[in-house]
């Protein structure tokens, strides 16, 4: 177990720091100078010199490198070239918001997915589990920002039940955070459910094909109840996997959701930092969540052990 | 397994209450806001969040759009039609050779950190602009001023080194905006003015607050509190009018939108004017486009009031010419170019250039976008050929055809104040209109007297349409839409300013 996770840590340290190559060699490729953006239309060759100076786009591409990603271990990101201010608190914020849309999107989507999936897999031969497995794959099919467009359109523009846009944080006004907060939530655990329901149906089907649960029913128990004693907890497996491959492609799906609604968060920043060739922020988000997403792996890992005792053994 | 069930158990709860507590307080949230906040406060959707408060060391129209006029202040303002007004000076006289502006400064007026605002203050501003402290060519227009002098703690005479009316225009400004020596420091997110509003808050990626002050100079404003809301893009907006969220919508990006307003009793649509003209640029360096004749071409080519009703549903005003109708030179110059395509062939054949094929770089703008269509049909039937390359804006855009010049045509909003003699005297601009004709004319109309000033630039401006150095496709409206009982939007935005002052409800 011990070199199970001393093997996971290395892998973190090592895929991180090939992110960061990849990370910092990208951004310099895409054209567009960030001394020119800041400037404008007025800008004068002298302003020009003076700014890349002061942002140090001047100097060598190694020296920028190291500058930076020796850095962030540190929570040193750097200073904006538009804000001018140290990068990190303004991460920082911008984490928190983005973590409790997606944290949220996937305790929801669960909420849907787990009963839906366990009653389609049990009645899979019903109408009624029929039904639920056509809609879910439906689901499957709506991209995040449209079912965002199309929540906006009837909650919000058409009956006016919330808000169409825009962000409280949770400690300010607590009605009005969750008033907010609805509708994108909506709309990724929507799609999100969609997907997991699916997984979950096909992985409560194999538990029920099992030995094991044959048995149990002879001894006579009943469907749902030999499943939910015996079955669960190896079904859970599988669907672990897939909640955190799922869980970085919300994050993805959060990216694109702020901008329907107008909410402050990781996305949004990241979005406009690549208009303005704000390099280092850029730099710094994607960091972030290619962090979240490794860590993610991380903890999934550890859960593996801990829910299958045969993993345990094997390392 | 059974702690798992009550997790379930919990989330579910947690859930239901959330839904519950969403329900009221979407209900009660409403109508608390129109009963009680209506009357005092303000929200108004903007597109573009400044990237920080300084504009001293920042380009952009942002950050001057939320500050001037409303937390900064000048010597003098710009008026919904153009006029210079008073402001913190409460007059001036200027000296017969026309180079020693006196102004009598406004008593009482204070600072947002409780300092004074004294004629130390104008002198600081003023050398301040000239000093390394503000990095932006914009510091230019300050180049004209030889001193500063304090005359009293109310008066203060500031010498030009020769007579300019640019310069008294550009006090109203931001370049003329007026700061506090020890309100300097940390201009990037404190902003200390003498204006009407201080900055009660910023909620970076969001809003920028702001909260009428009690030790204001002059009359209140007609709301306590205005919040700037920042979104990305025009939908946005227009649902958070729709759903209540804002009242305002300013400076709308997306004619196609409104629709579903005008006609609607509950809001008001607005059409301004404003600043920003929409240039069809030209590469006067670069063949085809080095020859007049073939300039000239596409200036008769181009049927511009088409191009306002078919790309932007109408809002805009065709003027001929690179001047706004709220510039003091400005005639309607219309009639120097009218649509005949087949004077435009007949150009094209006279420079030997039938049947053209040219690149038409377009920036990622929805207005840009918007045009290209139908300017590419146009010319496409007097045998210009126009193969549309779109162009990230501002990034790519800016280096490829403003820095390196590397176009044939393009087409983007220029939206700086007074901005002809930016565009046109300067050949190293990326227009790269020859200047030689205008240069003396233009020195000429800044130092004489009013009269001499307007008949003088109109005289640069004719030169300037003549050599059909670009085509102004028409003037950018400032379409306004917002509740119909918000009172005092400053329609025209004639300068960067978006003066929140007289904003009120009925």
């Amino acid at each position: 177990m011990a070199i199970r996770l001393l093997i996971n840590l290395a892998r973190f340290v090592v895929t991180y720091l090939a992110a960061t190559v990849l990370v910092f060699l990208f951004m310099r490729t895409i054209p567009g100078d960030p001394a020119q953006i800041a400037l404008g239309v007025n800008a004068t060759p002298e302003l020009l010199a003076q700014t890349r100076a002061e942002f140090g786009t001047d100097r060598p591409l190694i020296v920028q490198y190291f500058d930076w990603a020796f850095g962030l271990p540190f929570g040193d990101f750097g200073i904006s070239y538009v804000t001018r201010q140290d990068i990190s608190p303004l991460v920082l914020d911008r984490v928190q918001v983005s973590l409790i849309l997606v944290v949220l999107a996937m305790i929801v989507a669960l909420l849907i997915a787990i009963p839906f999936g366990t009653y389609a897999a049990v009645k899979h031969r019903n109408p009624s589990g029929i039904v639920i497995s056509g809609i879910s794959q439906l689901g499957v099919a709506v991209p995040n920002f449209l079912a965002g467009i199309l929540l906006v359109v009837v909650f919000a523009v058409g009956l006016g039940w919330f808000p169409a846009n825009g962000w409280t944080p949770p400690g300010e006004d607590f009605g009005d955070f969750l008033s907010r907060v609805f509708l994108p939530v909506l709309a990724l655990a929507s799609v999100q459910g969609a997907i997991l329901t699916r997984y979950v149906r096909s992985a409560v089907m194999e538990v029920m094909s099992e030995d094991y649960l044959r048995t149990a029913r002879a001894k006579g128990l009943g469907k749902l109840e030999a499943l939910v004693k015996h079955g669960l907890r190896n079904a859970s497996i599988p669907v672990l996997t897939v909640t955190s491959v799922q869980l970085a492609a919300l994050i993805i799906g959060a990216v694109v959701i702020e901008r329907v609604f107008v909410i402050p968060g990781l996305g949004s920043m990241l979005l406009d930092a690549v208009g303005n060739r704000d390099l280092l922020t850029v730099q710094s988000v994607v960091m972030v969540l290619v962090a979240i997403t490794l860590i993610i792996n991380l903890v999934v890992d550890v859960l593996y052990t801990v829910l299958d005792p045969r993993i345990r053994k094997k390392a | 397994m059974r702690l798992s069930k009550n997790y379930g158990r919990a989330a579910v709860v947690l859930l239901a209450g959330s839904l519950s507590l969403t329900a009221c307080s979407a209900g009660s949230g409403g109508s608390t806001a129109d009963g009680a906040a209506e009357n005092t406060a303000v929200t108004v959707a903007l597109t573009g969040e400044p990237v920080n408060l300084d504009f001293t060391t920042t380009a952009g129209a942002a950050i001057p759009q939320a500050l001037m006029s409303n937390v900064y202040e000048g010597l003098v303002e710009i008026d919904q039609e153009g006029e210079i007004q008073p402001l913190l000076a409460e007059s001036w006289e200027l000296s017969e050779d026309r180079k020693t502006y006196t102004f009598k400064l406004r008593e009482g007026a204070t600072f947002s950190n409780g300092e004074a605002f004294t004629a130390e203050d104008v002198k600081f501003s003023i050398e301040r602009v000239q000093s390394d402290a503000w990095v932006s060519s914009l510091k230019a227009k300050m180049d004209v001023v030889d001193s500063v002098e304090v005359v009293s703690d109310t008066e203060v005479a500031v010498t030009l080194k020769q007579p300019s009316n640019a310069w008294l225009f550009d006090m109203g400004t931001l370049v003329g905006a007026m700061f506090d020596p020890s309100g300097v420091d940390d201009l990037a997110n404190t902003a200390i003015g003498t204006g009407p509003y201080a900055i009660e808050a910023w909620n970076r990626g969001q809003s920028i607050e702001l909260a009428a002050r009690d030790d204001y100079w002059g009359e209140k404003p007609g709301v306590e509190t205005a919040s700037l809301r920042y979104f990305a893009d025009a939908v946005a907006t227009t649902n958070a009018l729709q759903s209540g969220d804002v009242d305002v919508v300013y400076n709308m990006q997306a004619p196609e939108l409104l629709s579903s307003f005008e006609g609607d009793d509950k809001f008001q649509v607005l059409e301004g004017t404003s600043n920003g003209e929409i240039v069809l640029s030209m590469n006067n360096n670069e063949a085809p486009f080095d020859d007049v004749r073939v300039r000239q071409a596409v200036m008769h080519a181009i049927d511009r009031q088409a191009v306002v009703d078919t790309a932007w549903n109408g809002y805009g005003t065709v003027v001929g010419g690179p001047v706004p109708p709220t510039d003091p030179y400005y005639e309607d110059l219309n009639d120097v170019y009218p649509y005949d395509p087949a004077k435009a062939k007949e150009l094209l054949k006279e420079a030997g250039a039938e049947n053209l094929n040219i690149t038409f770089t377009v920036p990622t703008r929805p207005y840009a976008t918007a045009v290209s269509e139908i300017v590419v049909s146009q010319l496409a039937e007097v045998g210009i050929n126009a193969k549309i390359e779109s162009s990230e804006f501002p990034a790519v855009w800016l280096d490829e055809v403003f820095t390196k010049q590397d176009y044939q045509m393009s087409v983007v909003l220029a939206v700086e104040s007074r901005d002809v003699l930016a565009m046109f005297n300067n050949p190293d601009y990326y227009l790269g209109y020859d200047n030689s004709k205008i240069k003396e004319k233009a020195a000429e109309a800044d130092a004489a007297d009013e009269a001499g000033y307007v008949s003088g630039m109109q005289d640069v401006v004719r030169t300037i349409v003549d050599d059909a150095a670009a085509n102004v496709l028409f003037i950018f409206p400032n379409i306004v839409v917002a509740d119909a009982n918000v009172t005092g939007i400053p329609a025209n935005s004639v300068t960067e300013a978006l003066d929140l002052t007289n904003i009120g409800w009925k």
